[in-house]
């Protein structure tokens, strides 16, 4: 099993040894100068991040692993804990000590459980082994990992809501700021990373961060996994350096006759044909490494349907904006579909998207309506068929 | 005279972070340098404390942001999204109710961006609101009705629902809900399981499934709910309001044959104002009489009389427990607990049934009153119990439920046959065509018409407390309370502050009256004693102390507790008009206690009509046979777990 190769040409634990003889902050130096950027998604700096949490004062500080991998087209994060559990283990071992963390919580997404008995044998293996424990590789440093089972709601894969759902509460976000490196956990500072960001981590430790940045463009640096499904000839897991572009991508990948290619997940951007030579990265497109591949036949509404029938659901239904408005989204769909959604009301609906953008509590409601305002900016004459014009004025 | 911090107990919490304020401790930096920071609102510089939200900094310079999950009783839940302000420099639109300012940011709050935001949410709330404004009890009195106006709704945008799609849960005596009016604010919830404590309802499903239900989906009459009511009180629509009593009354009222009485509570007396225009803190209790007669009640009373006469129960209770304890050496249940807020009492039952033996038998000033009307007000006037409809006025919906209690029942009758809200109660004078502020003053009528001022107070919380006080330690070191506090106003047990503790040392005892000759032969068990006391408002507040005196802590030590069910006792009752805040929580207090101070007689055992009851009536004095049959009660074992 070598789904993904650079993963596997690593030296095991030899970038937790490297941190071990190094000061907290030359670890947190170390991942600063990698512009490692969080592979969640949101592509938060990953060593700002270990930073805030690093000058935090508490008693307790956390590092939890967000293995909820619930957008849909996305698969990498189980791929990484099947075959490199090791490495994201080791990632959360150097973030705890960097940041001064005792423990470590993997957060698996429900339907993985059955990767749980696999993880728990490595993470015994890894206490028996002395890289878990007590004392971690013989040093003053003590530190365990649990594992957390989701119970199968996409939005407990949002931090925050991620956090209530460990305290045993209603996975809901929560009102930022403050943000969990400053009250996470218990109100604890907490770092919450995703699976592929900490085995990165791991990697950067042991190459160096320059050999990170020799992949990648400036701004987005490294290396990134993605899952890529859809209308192509070879559907699954590959690395590619972040600034490759869609065309290329999806010429690896036996899918370049798509009409378009929707990289995010169904909270990300649908990108047609005329715009594949953009790049994927956090300063053109950024993605958390789904790639889904619409191929000629594919009709736009009915995949904008499922995605929103996706939010509709998975919404958490705490504040206004995603509550109501992806449902009256979905029906403009529906509308479209029927052929009795008016330009007037198509209008409506996309300064809708537009508020939700804006007014929505979280990362969920905030993106939730880009694959409608995508598909309606460039589907256009697609879509033109199916309004009703207007029977007077 | 000690009064040590009161207890800050570490219990569990009960609202998720999600729906709480989160607080951002400020550095020690940023502390040395005033701990302020300056910002800028629509331009307009501001100075506010660091972690000040930006909906309380823009109050300061008076710009108004709209809200709807906000309320100042209650824990952030920044879910509404109505509140969305911009913020220099951020991608997103931020809840000005949720952010606490800690830079030095530039907010806008009326840009393009924020309008349409605000009016797409408005719209949205909409097309999920099914309810018609004429039949809604908040007509007129509706946040999200305010809304659509502030943001000139004048089409429904994303349609309106045509049908209901929820039943009216009505299993409650006291809280009725209305699912297809709520908005989702969570208020409710955030009272229930925050300010209260209780934790009755919650969000159940998902995304625009979500809805607020009790346990399982059951009636709230068939779960651990204590009509409290604070929900109601909360809710910014129509989704939640006390059960309707005004048709029984009306059809009393129609029926010539009834003798329609009706008590009068002083608290909603000091808040009925506010539903006739009137600031907080109006008292009108002498034009409410007028308005009552001219809305065609037979006779008003003041239930200060029967607060009078709990005190006297209540006290003699007290006395006697002290007695059982100190003199006779058996066991008493201390300490005792007041019984005259039925939220609390329902509380107890559920929560705490292992203690139900130190809640004070006496009924509450209404059930009381219901009792003496039904027989020796009858009596007196020749009128057959029977025709006699005793209505009550009451700050609270829990008080429906009491008189429901199928014990309550001395009289041979329903001691009280209803009990009506502040708010219902101004509704039926507005039907009478009556402007309340305008009605001549007139008095309460005989023979329960002289009141004392130790009534008045039971309506703020620590006022059962200081009225059983003023007749305790007189009655015991038979030198007058205003030796011990000025004016008589023990302002130790007075205030605001969650749970209060006093310690009240009693150096010297006096004769005893003959009210109690028979049964007490002297008081020098009580020479030397230090009787302790508490107070506690709202059941959040109760339950610290009760989890104190479980482990045995400072609070099991008391002789004497008054709890009351709700934040600042029967003046912020679940009854009271819409809103109630802090503010106007305060206001009423003022009210109140201004009234007492205007009283001839501030002392309940100085009442002469309480003492002509006791002559005429009760002859064996407090806590006799026949008062035990009358005026107190017996409780139910109800336990929290539901079939
Ligand atoms: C609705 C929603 C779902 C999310 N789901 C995931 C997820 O499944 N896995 C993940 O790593 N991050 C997810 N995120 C992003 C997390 O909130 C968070 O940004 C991320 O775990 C941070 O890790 P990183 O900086 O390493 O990317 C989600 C965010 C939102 C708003
Ligand atoms: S945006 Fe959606 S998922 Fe996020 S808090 Fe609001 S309702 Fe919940
Ligand atoms: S809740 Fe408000 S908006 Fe709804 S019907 Fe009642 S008054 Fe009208
Ligand atoms: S009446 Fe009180 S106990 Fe009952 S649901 Fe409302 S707040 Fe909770
Ligand atoms: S019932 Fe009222 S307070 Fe509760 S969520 Fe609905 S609208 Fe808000
Ligand atoms: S009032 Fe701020 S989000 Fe509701």
């Amino acid at each position: 099993m070598n789904s993904i190769p650079t993963f596997s040409s690593m030296t095991p634990e030899a970038g937790l040894k490297k941190a071990m003889e190094l000061s907290r902050p030359d670890i947190i130096a170390e991942i600063s100068a990698s512009n490692l950027k969080g592979r969640g998604g949101a592509g938060f700096p990953t060593g700002v991040k270990w930073n805030f949490a690093a000058s935090a004062h508490a008693d307790r500080k956390y590092i939890v692993c967000n293995a909820d991998e619930g957008e849909p087209g996305t698969f990498k994060d189980r791929v990484i804990l099947q075959e490199y559990a090791d490495l994201v283990f080791e990632g959360m071992t150097i973030a705890a000590k960097a940041v001064g963390a005792k423990e470590g919580i993997l957060f698996l997404r429900g339907e993985y459980t059955y990767l749980r008995p696999h993880l728990e044998a490595v993470l015994q293996r890894r206490r028996e082994a002395k890289l878990l424990g007590p004392e971690v590789l013989g040093a003053v440093f003590p530190f365990d990992i649990r594992i957390f089972m989701g119970a199968g709601a996409y939005i407990c894969g949002e931090e925050t809501a991620l956090i209530e759902c460990i305290e045993g509460f209603r996975g809901e976000p929560r009102n930022r700021p403050p943000f969990p490196v400053n009250t996470g956990f218990l109100g604890r500072p907490s770092v919450v990373n995703n699976v592929e960001t900490l085995a990165w981590a791991a990697c950067i430790l042991q190459r160096g961060a320059d050999w990170f940045k020799s992949h990648g463009t400036e701004k987005s640096t490294g290396i990134k996994i993605f899952s890529v499904s859809g209308d192509c000839e070879k559907p699954g897991i590959y690395e590619f350096p972040l600034g490759i572009s869609v065309l290329e991508l999806l010429k690896k990948v036996g899918g370049e006759h798509a009409r378009a290619v929707q990289i995010g997940g169904a909270s990300g951007l649908c990108v047609p044909a005329s715009e594949f030579h953009r790049a994927i990265a956090f300063e053109d497109i950024p993605t958390g490494g789904s790639v889904i591949v619409f191929g000629p036949q594919r009709d736009m509404l009915e995949v904008l349907h499922n995605f929103l029938e996706f939010f509709v659901d998975e919404s958490c239904g705490q504040c206004t904006p995603c509550r109501l408005g992806n449902r009256k989204l979905l029906e403009g769909v529906e509308m479209l579909q029927a052929g009795t959604c008016s330009m007037t009301y198509l209008r409506e609906l996309c300064a809708l998207g537009e508020s939700m953008q804006l007014a929505s509590k979280c990362g969920l409601g905030q993106s939730s309506p880009s694959a409608f305002l995508s598909v309606v900016k460039h589907f256009r004459d697609e879509l033109m068929g199916r309004v009703t014009l207007p029977t007077h004025g | 005279m000690s009064n040590p911090n009161p207890l800050d107990l570490d219990i569990a919490r009960r609202a998720p972070t999600s729906q709480r304020a989160q607080t951002i401790a400020a550095t020690a930096s940023a502390q040395a340098i005033g701990g302020h920071v300056s910002l800028t609102i629509d331009g307009q510089p501001v100075k506010v404390p660091l972690g000040t939200t930006i909906l309380e900094a823009a109050k300061t310079i008076g710009a108004h942001i709209p809200t709807l999950c906000h309320h100042p009783d209650l824990c952030v839940a920044g879910v509404c999204r109505i509140c969305s302000v911009e913020v220099e420099g951020m991608r997103t639109l931020q809840a000005a109710c949720a952010f606490p300012v800690t830079a030095p940011i530039h907010v806008h709050t009326h840009t393009r961006k924020v309008r349409q935001a605000r009016r797409h949410i408005v719209d949205l709330l909409l097309s999920d609101h099914y309810g018609d404004c004429y039949t809604c009890k908040r007509n007129n009195n509706c946040e999200l009705q305010s809304l659509a106006q502030e943001y000139a709704v004048d089409f429904f945008r994303f349609g309106h629902p045509e049908k209901p799609r929820h039943t009216i849960d009505t299993s409650s005596y006291s809280v009725v809900r209305d699912l297809d009016k709520c908005v989702l604010c969570r208020r409710c919830v955030r009272t229930c399981i925050d300010l209260q404590e209780v934790g009755t309802i919650e969000v159940l499903g998902r995304g625009d499934q979500s809805h607020i239900k009790a346990f399982q989906d059951k009636p709230l009459g068939d779960v651990v709910c204590i009509n409290c009511g604070q929900c109601i009180n909360r809710c910014p629509t129509g989704a939640l309001h006390a059960h309707d009593d005004t048709d029984e009354v009306w059809a009393a009222i129609d029926d010539p044959k009834k003798h329609v009485v009706i008590q009068t509570a002083p608290s909603p007396r000091a808040a009925i104002g506010e539903c006739f225009g009137m600031p907080p803190g109006t008292p009108l209790t002498f034009q409410l009489n007028t308005a009552l007669r001219r809305a065609g009640f037979d006779r008003v009373f003041d239930t200060n009389f029967s607060a009078d006469l709990t005190i006297m129960e209540e006290g003699t209770e007290l006395l006697f427990r002290l007695k059982k304890a100190l003199l006779l050496r058996e066991p008493a249940a201390f300490p005792q607990f007041t019984s005259c807020s039925p939220g609390w009492v329902k509380y107890l039952e559920h929560f705490y049934p292992e203690y139900i033996p130190n809640l004070s038998t006496a009924k509450s000033p209404q059930q009381m009153f219901g009792a003496v009307i039904k027989t020796y007000y009858a009596q007196k006037h020749g009128i057959d119990p029977k025709d006699i409809v005793t209505v009550a006025l009451m700050p609270c919906s829990a008080k429906k439920f009491e008189c429901n209690r199928p014990e309550m029942d001395a009289s041979g009758f329903k001691d009280v046959d209803y009990g009506l809200t502040t708010r219902e109660l101004a509704r039926m004078i507005r039907e009478s065509g009556i402007h309340l502020p305008d009605m001549p003053k007139s008095d309460f009528d005989q023979p329960f018409g002289t009141a004392t001022g130790s009534g008045v107070i039971f309506g703020a919380t620590g006022g059962v407390m200081e009225a059983a006080l003023r007749t305790v330690l007189e009655v015991v070191t038979g030198k007058p309370v205003e030796a011990l506090f000025e004016n008589a106003n023990i302002q130790p047990v007075r205030g605001f502050e969650g749970v209060r503790y006093v310690e009240l040392p009693i150096d010297e005892v006096g004769p005893v009256p003959d009210l109690f000759k028979d049964h007490v032969p002297h008081w020098n068990f009580l020479k030397g004693q230090t009787l302790k006391v508490a107070v506690a408002h709202g059941t959040a507040n109760a339950k610290k102390v009760m989890e104190d005196i479980k482990r045995g802590g400072q609070f099991s030590k008391c002789h004497f507790i008054e709890f009351m069910g709700c934040p600042g006792g029967c003046l912020g009752g679940g009854g009271q008009p819409i809103p109630t805040t802090p503010e106007i929580r305060k206001a009423r207090a003022a009210a109140i206690y201004s009234e007492d101070a205007d009283y001839q007689i501030r002392k309940s055992h100085e009442n002469p009509d309480v003492m002509r009851i006791y002559n005429e009536f009760l002859t064996d004095g407090p806590c006799s046979h026949r008062s035990h049959e009358l005026l107190h009660t017996h409780y139910v074992v109800r336990g929290k777990y539901i079939e």
